[in-house]
C-alpha cells in the first residue's frame, strides 16, 4: 500500500545512505523487503542513488552491471544527464521503460532503442528509487 | 501496410525527443509541461513538510477539477497525468486520477495512450478491481494493426494484469508469437512469462510454443524465452533434460562471440545471458552425471574465456563457479573453480570479497579445505568495518561449527549480535545461536559418554546456559517462539544420562536465581517466562535454598509493574508447582490474597485455582508431583460421573446431543432445500436428514464410551494455564532416536585421541616458529585462526585416500537424509586433525596417519560406498507412454493377460537390454498379472547389476517393484535396499525384503507398497542399494523414480444416487468450460478416454451430462461432473481434498488435448 511504499523507500534511503564509500554495495534484506531472499543492490553516483531490491535468482554483479547500463542509457538520452532532467521529465524518462527496455532486451547495450514507446518487460521484483537529499524523493515499482 | 508501421516507429524517437528537449510546439503544451516543472520548483523552494502538504494538497484539487471536467482535452489530461504521477510517488493520495488514466490509455491517441499505460501501471496493484475496465482496452489494442499499440497492450501485459482475465487475452498473445516483427514475438513471450508467474495451470498448454521460441532466429525472443525455462526448470528439473544439448549449444555460441557486436557490453559477449544460461545449466545438472558430462566442456571454456578485468566477468566467473559446485563434480573443473574463488576472496574489491564469502558458504560443505586456504581471510572479515561482510563471514562460521570451535563461533556471533540493532538480523542469529547450541550440547553429551576426552573448546552444561541466557536476553521477544520451547524441551525431556541431566538443570536454576537477584535489570518477557517455568519444575533440585525462598522471589518478580500478564500467568503457575514443597505458606497466601480481586480473569483464574489446591495439600501434591513433567496423568476426561444426569435429562425429554460437525451438517443440508444446482432433486431433504438422524441420537453413554480412549491421553497440566501444551511427546521421539543412533555411529577409537594430541602440538610448534617473525596482532589471528579452524582438516586426510573423496562429496550431496550422519562422521574426522592445513602440516600427519587413515578408508568406502549411478534421463521421459500402453490394457483386460509377456519389450530397446529384460520379465512377481501395473524401466546400472522397477497399481495402495538383476558371473552379497524416506509418503517394505545373496545372474525383487501421505502433485522416491562382490568393498547404487498424483487415484465405484448424496457433502469446488474439438463432440468417448487415462469410473451418462468418480487413495474421493453445450464442455469437480479437483482438472485438460 501506499504507505509501506513510502516508508521502504524511506527505510531504504537511511540504510543506503548511512554506507561509506568503501563497503559493499550489497545490503542484505530486513523484514520490509521481503526478508532473506530479497537484497538491496546499489550504486552511487554524485547525488544520486539508484536502487534495485532483487531476490535470489538474480546475480549481484550482473545487477550492478545493469545500474551502469542504465545510467549510460539514461546519459545518452539527456546528454550529461542530472537529477534535474530525471525530476523534471518524469514522463519521458519512465525508469519503468527504460529499465524493462534494458533487461528484456536481455540486458544489452541498445540504449538507441530507449526512445521507442514500447516498453518490453521482464517482471523483476525490484524497486527502483531515486533520493534527492532532503526533499524529493520517487519510486516506482517495476 | 507494415512498411508505413515501419516508418511510424523508425519516425518516433525523433518526435519524442523533440518534445523533450525543445518542449511542444504548441502554446498550450508549453504552458502545461512549465506546470510540472512549476510544481517542483515550487516544492525545492519550501522548507517544511508542512509546507509541502500544503502545497500539493491545493494542486490536488486542481488537478481534480480539471480531471472531471468536460472541457478538458485529452492533451491536457496527458499533462494532469504526469502531474498526479509525480504527487502520487511522493505519497499523497491520488486515487480520483485512476479512472481518468485508464480513460486516457482507452481514448487517447498514441502518446496519450502511451502516458495513460504509464499511468495505470504505476498507480494500480495487481488486484486493483479498477484494473478490470483495462481488459477491453487491452484486448483492442492487441488486435490493432499499429505495431506500437500492439506493443503498448503487450507491455501492460506483462507489467500488471488481473490473473481471472488472462483467458480473454490469452489466444491473442499466442497469435503474437508468429509474428514477424521479433520485438512482438519477444514481448509476447515476456507476456506469457508473466502469465506463468501469476498462473501457471493456465500457460500449460503452450510449452510447445515455449520451445519453438527458445529456437527463434532472433536472439531477443531467445533470451526471453530462458526467463521461462529458467522458472520451470526450476520447478521441475527432470522434464527439461532433454534441452540440456540445446541450452550448452546456445551457451558455446555466446561465449565463442558468435553473436552480433551489439550485444558486447564492455566487449563481454551478452554477460546476462551467460549468466541465465549458466544458472539453468546448474539446475539441469543437479545431481546428474549424464546432464552433467554434456555441460563439462563449456563451463571449462566459460571459467578459461572470462579472464578480462571487468566486473562483469566477475559476475560470469562467480556464476560458473556456482554451476561447477552444484552440477555433478569433475575434480579437473572443481580446480579450477577453487582458484576462481580464491580469486575473489582474496581481490582487494569488496564486493568481490563479499562475493568470495558467499561462494565459500555454498562450497564449504563439499570442501572445507578451501575455508582452511582462506582462513587468514576469514579472519580479516570478522572485523571488517562492513557489518554486511561481518554477517556473510558469520553465516560461513555457521556452517563449518563442530564440536570444537563452537564455542569460539558462537562467541563471536554474539558480539556481533550485542552491536546490531536490527530486529531482522536478531531474529536470523538468535536462532542460529540456539540451534548450535542445542545441537552440540548433544553431541557434547555424547562425548563426554563415549570419548571422556579433556577438550577445553567442547562445549559443557555451564555454556550451554550461559550461551542461552545470551540469547534469551538479547533475543528478547522478537525471537523465534520454538527457541523457548525447544530449550525446554531439551531440559525437561533431558538425555540418557541421568546425572548431566542432573547437573544441566541444577546450573539453569542456579544461573537464574543469580539473574534475578541482580537490581534493576530489566529481562525480555520470554526470558522471564522460561525463568519461571524452570524455577518452577526443578528448585526441588537446590540444596541451599528453601523453596519459601524462591516463591519470594518469583513474587518479588509478580509485583513488577514492567512485566505482562501472560508472564505473571506463567510465574502464578510456577509458585503453585512450589508451594507443596514449601513449609510456610506466608507468601502464598498473601498472593492468593492479591490476585483473588485482580482485574485480569486469566490471573484470577489461577489465583482462585491456587486458592483452592492449598486448602487441600494431599490433593495438591497428588497433582503436583516433582519431575514429572514428562509424564502423563490419567483424568477420566469422557466425564463418565454425569452419565446419570445426562440419562435423567433425557427421559425428561432433552434432546440427546449431537457434535458440532454433524450440527453443522445438518444446517448445510437444510440449506440445500432451494439448491436449484443438479442433483439437488435427486433427493429430497427430508430424506437427507431422516438418513443422519438415526445415527445422530446418542446417549450420554455412548459419548462416553467413545472418549474414553482420548481421555486417557489427556494430561492434568493443561490445567495449569496451558505450559504443558509445549511438550507433546511427538516431534522430540524420532530427534532422540537420531541421538541415540549417533552415539553408537561414532566409533571411538582410542588412537584417534591421540592423534588429535599430536596434531594439537604441531599447531602449538607451528604458532612458536612463527612468533618470532610475526607481529603480537598476527600472533592473536593465527590463534584465533587455530581456534576457529580446529577440526576442519579432515577433508585434506580423506584427500590423500584419493576416491573416498569423491565418494563422500557425493554421499553428502546427495542424500539429504543421511546427513546428520555424515557430519558425525565429519566429527569423528574433525577430532583425529585438528589441525590446520599449511602443506607441511599435511605431510606431518601423513606419516602418522597414514596406517590409521588405510583403516579408516576402508570404514569410510563401507559407509559411503562407491557409487556410479546412472539416472536414466530417457526411460523418465518415457514414463507418460508406459502408462499410456498401461492404461490401454486397462480398457481390454481380457486382451491383456494374453499379451502379457510381450509388454514388456519397449520397440527402442536394444538387443542387449532386450536379452536382458526377458530374463527380468521372467521372474516379475507372480501377484502382477493380478493387477494392473506399468512396464519395466531401467532406473541405474553398472558393470554388475542392473536394477529395473515398476507400478502396480493395487486396489488400496501403489505397490514399488524393484527388479535387481546381476549381470556378473560372480555371487553377490550383503545385498541391501534402502528407500529414502520422502515427506509426502509412507512407505513400507514388504516381507522377505532384504536378500543376504543374489547369485549370478539372477533376478532379485524388493518390494515396497506406498501410500500417499498428503496430496502433490509429483514425487520422486529415492534410495540406494548396497552389496558386495566377493567378500570385497562394498558398492553403493543410487536410483530414482518419479511418482505423480496419478498413481494413486482409483475409481470409485458408486451408483448415481450415491453419487447425489455425496456430491452435496463436498465443500471443495472447482468449475472450468473447455473447448472441445471436433473428435471429442460425443460426450461418451471423452468419458471413456478419461476412465483410461486417469483411471476414473463413470459412474452415469445422463443426456448431455456425464458422471465420473474416483478416489485419491487412501480415501479422498472426488467427483466429477461433465455438461456438454455446443461445442463447450463445462467441467465440475467437487472433493473433500482441496488440492485434488485442481490437480484432475489439468489432468483431464491434458487429456482432451491429447486425444
Amino acid at each position: 500500500s501506499e504507505d509501506t511504499q513510502q516508508q521502504i523507500t524511506r527505510e531504504t534511503f537511511h540504510l543506503v545512505s548511512k554506507r561509506d564509500e568503501n563497503v559493499c554495495n550489497f545490503l542484505e534484506g530486513g523484514l520490509l523487503i521481503g526478508g532473506s531472499d530479497n537484497k538491496l543492490i546499489y550504486r552511487h553516483y554524485a547525488t544520486l542513488y539508484f536502487v534495485f531490491c532483487v531476490d535470489s535468482s538474480e546475480s549481484e554483479l550482473g545487477i550492478l552491471d545493469l545500474i551502469q547500463v542504465f545510467v549510460e542509457t539514461l546519459d545518452k538520452c539527456f546528454e550529461n544527464v542530472c537529477e534535474l532532467d530525471l525530476i523534471f521529465h518524469v514522463d519521458k524518462t519512465n525508469m519503468n521503460d527504460i529499465v524493462t527496455q534494458i533487461d528484456a532486451q536481455n540486458k544489452l547495450e541498445q540504449s538507441e532503442n530507449v526512445n521507442l514507446p514500447e516498453i518490453p518487460r521482464n517482471i523483476d521484483t525490484g524497486d527502483i528509487s531515486i533520493k534527492v537529499p532532503n526533499l524529493l524523493s520517487f519510486k516506482e515499482k517495476i | 501496410m507494415s512498411d508505413i508501421v515501419e516508418k511510424t516507429l523508425t519516425a518516433l524517437p525523433g518526435l519524442f525527443l523533440q518534445n523533450q528537449s525543445v518542449g511542444g510546439p504548441t502554446a498550450a503544451k508549453a504552458s502545461f509541461s512549465s506546470r510540472l516543472g512549476g510544481l517542483v520548483r515550487g516544492i525545492t523552494a519550501l522548507t517544511s513538510k508542512h509546507e509541502e502538504e500544503k502545497l500539493i494538497q491545493q494542486e490536488l484539487n486542481n488537478l481534480k477539477a480539471t480531471v472531471s471536467a468536460p472541457t478538458t482535452t485529452l492533451k491536457m489530461m496527458k499533462e494532469c497525468m504526469v502531474r498526479l504521477i509525480y504527487c502520487e510517488m511522493l505519497g499523497y493520495d491520488a486515487s480520483f486520477g485512476y479512472i481518468h488514466a485508464i480513460k486516457l490509455a482507452q481514448q487517447g491517441n498514441l502518446l496519450e495512450k502511451r502516458v495513460g499505460y504509464l499511468a495505470v501501471s504505476l498507480f494500480l496493484h495487481e488486484s486493483h478491481e479498477l484494473l478490470l475496465l483495462l481488459v477491453n482496452t487491452v484486448v483492442k489494442d492487441l488486435q490493432s494493426t499499429n505495431l506500437v499499440e500492439v506493443c503498448m497492450a503487450l507491455t501492460v501485459v506483462s507489467q500488471i494484469f488481473p490473473r481471472e482475465m488472462i483467458p480473454a487475452v490469452l489466444p491473442l498473445i499466442e497469435d503474437k508469437l508468429q509474428h514477424s516483427k521479433e520485438i512482438i514475438r519477444r514481448k509476447a513471450v515476456l507476456a506469457l512469462y508473466k502469465f506463468y508467474l501469476i498462473a501457471p495451470n493456465q500457460v500449460q498448454h503452450i510449452h510447445v510454443k515455449f520451445r519453438k521460441a527458445l529456437c527463434d532466429r532472433d536472439v531477443g525472443v531467445m533470451a526471453a524465452s530462458l526467463h521461462i525455462y529458467f522458472r520451470m526448470i526450476k520447478e521441475n528439473s527432470s522434464a527439461y533434460k532433454d534441452l540440456t544439448g540445446s541450452f550448452v549449444t546456445i551457451l558455446k555460441q555466446v561465449v565463442g562471440g558468435k553473436l552480433p557486436v551489439d550485444f558486447n557490453y564492455h566487449s563481454v559477449p551478452a554477460p546476462w545471458l551467460q549468466i541465465q544460461l549458466l544458472r539453468i545449466l546448474g539446475l539441469l545438472g543437479k545431481d546428474d552425471q549424464r546432464t552433467s558430462e554434456l555441460m563439462y566442456d563449456v563451463l571449462d571454456e566459460s571459467l578459461r574465456r572470462a579472464e578480462l578485468n571487468h566486473n562483469v566477468t566477475y559476475a560470469i566467473l562467480f556464476e560458473c563457479v556456482h554451476t561447477v559446485y552444484s552440477i555433478y563434480p569433475k575434480s579437473e573443473l572443481l580446480e579450477k573453480a577453487a582458484k576462481c574463488i580464491g580469486k575473489f576472496v582474496l581481490s582487494p574489491k569488496i564486493n568481490l570479497k563479499y562475493l568470495g564469502l558467499k561462494a565459500l558458504t555454498y562450497v564449504i560443505q563439499q570442501d572445507p579445505t578451501l575455508a582452511l586456504q582462506h582462513q587468514m581471510t576469514i579472519i580479516e572479515c570478522l572485523d571488517h568495518p562492513d557489518p554486511i561482510i561481518k554477517r556473510e563471514t558469520l553465516e560461513l562460521l555457521y556452517r563449518i561449527t563442530n564440536a570444537q570451535n563452537i564455542t569460539v563461533i558462537v562467541q563471536k556471533m554474539l558480539e556481533y549480535l550485542q552491536q546490531s540493532k536490527e530486529e531482522y538480523i536478531i531474529v536470523n542469529l538468535v536462532g542460529k545461536i540456539a540451534e548450535l547450541a542445542e545441537k552440540y550440547l548433544l553431541v557434547a553429551f555424547g562425548n563426554v559418554l563415549v570419548l571422556n576426552t579433556v577438550d577445553t573448546y567442547a562445549p559443557d552444561n555451564a555454556w550451554f546456559i550461559q550461551t542461552m541466557n545470551a540469547v534469551f536476553s538479547v533475543g528478547g521477544d522478537v525471537m523465534h517462539p520454538d527457541i523457548p520451547n525447544n530449550f525446554l524441551r531439551l531440559l525437561a525431556e533431558g538425555f540418557d544420562d541421568e546425572t548431566e541431566n542432573h547437573q544441566l538443570r541444577l546450573y539453569a536454576v542456579q544461573s537464574y536465581l543469580t539473574l534475578l537477584d541482580v537490581e534493576n535489570v530489566f529481562y525480555p518477557q520470554r526470558f522471564l517466562q522460561v525463568m519461571s517455568w524452570v524455577l518452577g519444575e526443578y528448585s526441588y533440585l537446590l540444596n541451599k535454598e528453601t523453596p519459601e525462598e524462591v516463591i519470594t522471589k518469583l513474587y518479588k518478580l509478580l509485583m513488577n509493574d514492567s512485566i505482562s500478564s501472560e508472564t505473571k500467568a506463567w510465574i502464578i503457575a510456577a509458585v503453585t508447582k512450589l508451594t507443596p514443597q514449601a513449609h510456610s505458606s506466608n507468601i502464598v497466601e498473601r498472593l492468593i490474597q492479591e490476585f483473588t480481586t485482580s482485574l485480569d480473569t486469566s490471573l484470577r483464574q489461577l489465583a482462585f485455582e491456587l486458592k483452592h489446591l492449598h486448602e487441600n495439600v494431599k490433593l495438591m501434591k497428588s497433582l503436583l508431583p516433582i519431575d514429572k513433567s514428562c509424564e502423563d496423568m490419567v483424568v477420566d476426561a469422557s466425564l463418565s460421573f454425569l452419565d446419570g444426569f445426562v440419562a435423567e435429562e433425557l427421559t425428561q425429554g432433552a434432546a440427546p446431543y449431537k457434535p458440532h460437525h454433524q450440527r453443522q451438517e445438518e444446517k448445510l443440508s437444510q440449506e440445500k432445500v432451494l439448491n436449484f444446482e443438479p442433483y439437488g432433486l435427486s433427493f429430497s431433504s427430508s430424506g437427507f436428514t431422516g438418513r443422519q438422524s438415526p445415527a445422530g441420537i446418542s446417549l450420554g453413554s455412548d459419548i462416553s464410551g467413545n472418549s474414553t480412549e482420548t481421555g486417557l491421553k489427556e494430561t492434568n497440566g493443561l490445567k495449569l494455564e496451558g505450559i504443558k501444551k509445549l511438550w507433546g511427546k511427538e516431534g522430540y521421539l524420532p530427534k532422540k532416536e537420531s541421538k541415540t543412533g549417533d552415539e553408537t555411529e561414532a566409533p571411538p577409537v582410542p588412537q584417534e585421541s591421540i592423534i588429535m594430541e599430536n596434531g594439537d602440538q604441531t599447531v602449538t610448534k607451528k604458532d612458536q616458529s612463527q612468533v618470532l617473525t610475526q607481529s603480537k596482532e598476527e600472533k592473536e589471528k593465527q590463534l584465533l585462526a587455530s581456534s576457529l579452524f580446529v577440526g576442519l582438516g579432515s577433508e585434506s586426510t580423506i584427500n590423500l585416500l584419493g576416491k573416498a573423496d569423491t565418494v563422500s562429496h557425493k554421499f553428502r550431496r546427495k542424500s539429504k537424509i543421511k546427513e546428520t550422519k555424515s557430519e558425525e562422521t565429519t566429527t569423528d574426522q574433525n577430532i583425529i586433525c585438528s589441525s590446520f592445513s599449511s602443506s607441511s602440516n599435511v605431510t606431518y600427519e601423513e606419516d602418522y596417519c597414514l596406517d590409521n587413515l588405510q583403516d579408516r578408508g576402508d570404514k569410510e568406502l563401507k559407509k559411503f560406498s562407491l557409487s556410479s549411478e546412472l539416472l536414466d534421463s530417457e526411460s523418465l521421459t518415457e514414463l507418460p507412454l508406459v502408462e499410456k500402453i498401461s492404461n490401454c490394457r486397462l480398457s481390454t483386460p481380457s486382451l491383456f493377460a494374453d499379451n502379457n509377456m510381450e509388454v514388456f519389450h519397449p520397440p527402442q530397446a536394444t538387443a542387449a537390454s532386450v536379452a536382458n529384460e526377458i530374463s527380468l520379465a521372467s521372474s516379475l512377481l507372480e501377484e502382477t498379472s493380478e493387477h494392473i501395473h506399468s512396464d519395466l524401466m531401467e532406473v541405474c546400472n553398472n558393470e554388475t547389476i542392473s536394477m529395473s522397477s515398476y507400478k502396480i497399481w493395487k486396489d488400496d495402495c501403489l505397490l514399488v517393484v524393484w527388479s535387481v538383476f546381476n549381470k556378473s558371473g560372480l555371487e553377490l552379497k550383503s545385498a541391501n535396499l534402502e528407500i529414502a524416506p520422502a515427506e509426502n509418503f509412507k512407505i513400507t517394505e514388504q516381507p522377505e525384503c532384504c536378500l543376504p545373496v543374489i547369485e549370478a545372474e539372477s533376478t532379485k525383487n524388493f518390494q515396497y507398497s506406498v501410500q500417499m501421505e498428503k496430496p502433490f502433485a509429483e514425487g520422486n522416491l529415492s534410495g540406494f542399494i548396497t552389496y558386495q562382490v566377493m567378500d570385497t568393498h562394498s558398492v553403493q547404487l543410487e536410483f530414482s523414480v518419479n511418482l505423480s498424483l496419478l498413481d494413486f487415484i482409483r475409481p470409485l465405484k458408486i451408483s448415481t444416487e450415491d453419487f447425489g448424496k455425496l456430491w452435496l457433502s463436498f465443500a471443495n469446488d472447482v468449475k472450468q468450460n473447455v473447448k472441445m474439438s471436433e473428435s471429442q463432440a460425443a460426450l461418451s468417448s471423452t468419458l471413456k478416454a478419461l476412465q483410461q487415462e486417469l483411471r476414473l469410473h463413470v459412474v452415469d451418462i445422463i443426456g448431455n451430462e456425464g458422471l465420473l468418480a474416483c478416489q485419491l487413495l487412501p480415501s479422498f474421493p472426488c467427483l466429477l461432473h461433465f455438461r456438454v453445450h455446443g461445442d463447450i464442455l463445462a467441467l465440475w469437480f467437487r472433493s473433500s481434498c482441496s488440492t485434488l479437483p485442481d490437480y484432475l482438472l489439468y489432468q483431464c485438460q491434458k487429456v482432451m488435448e491429447g486425444s
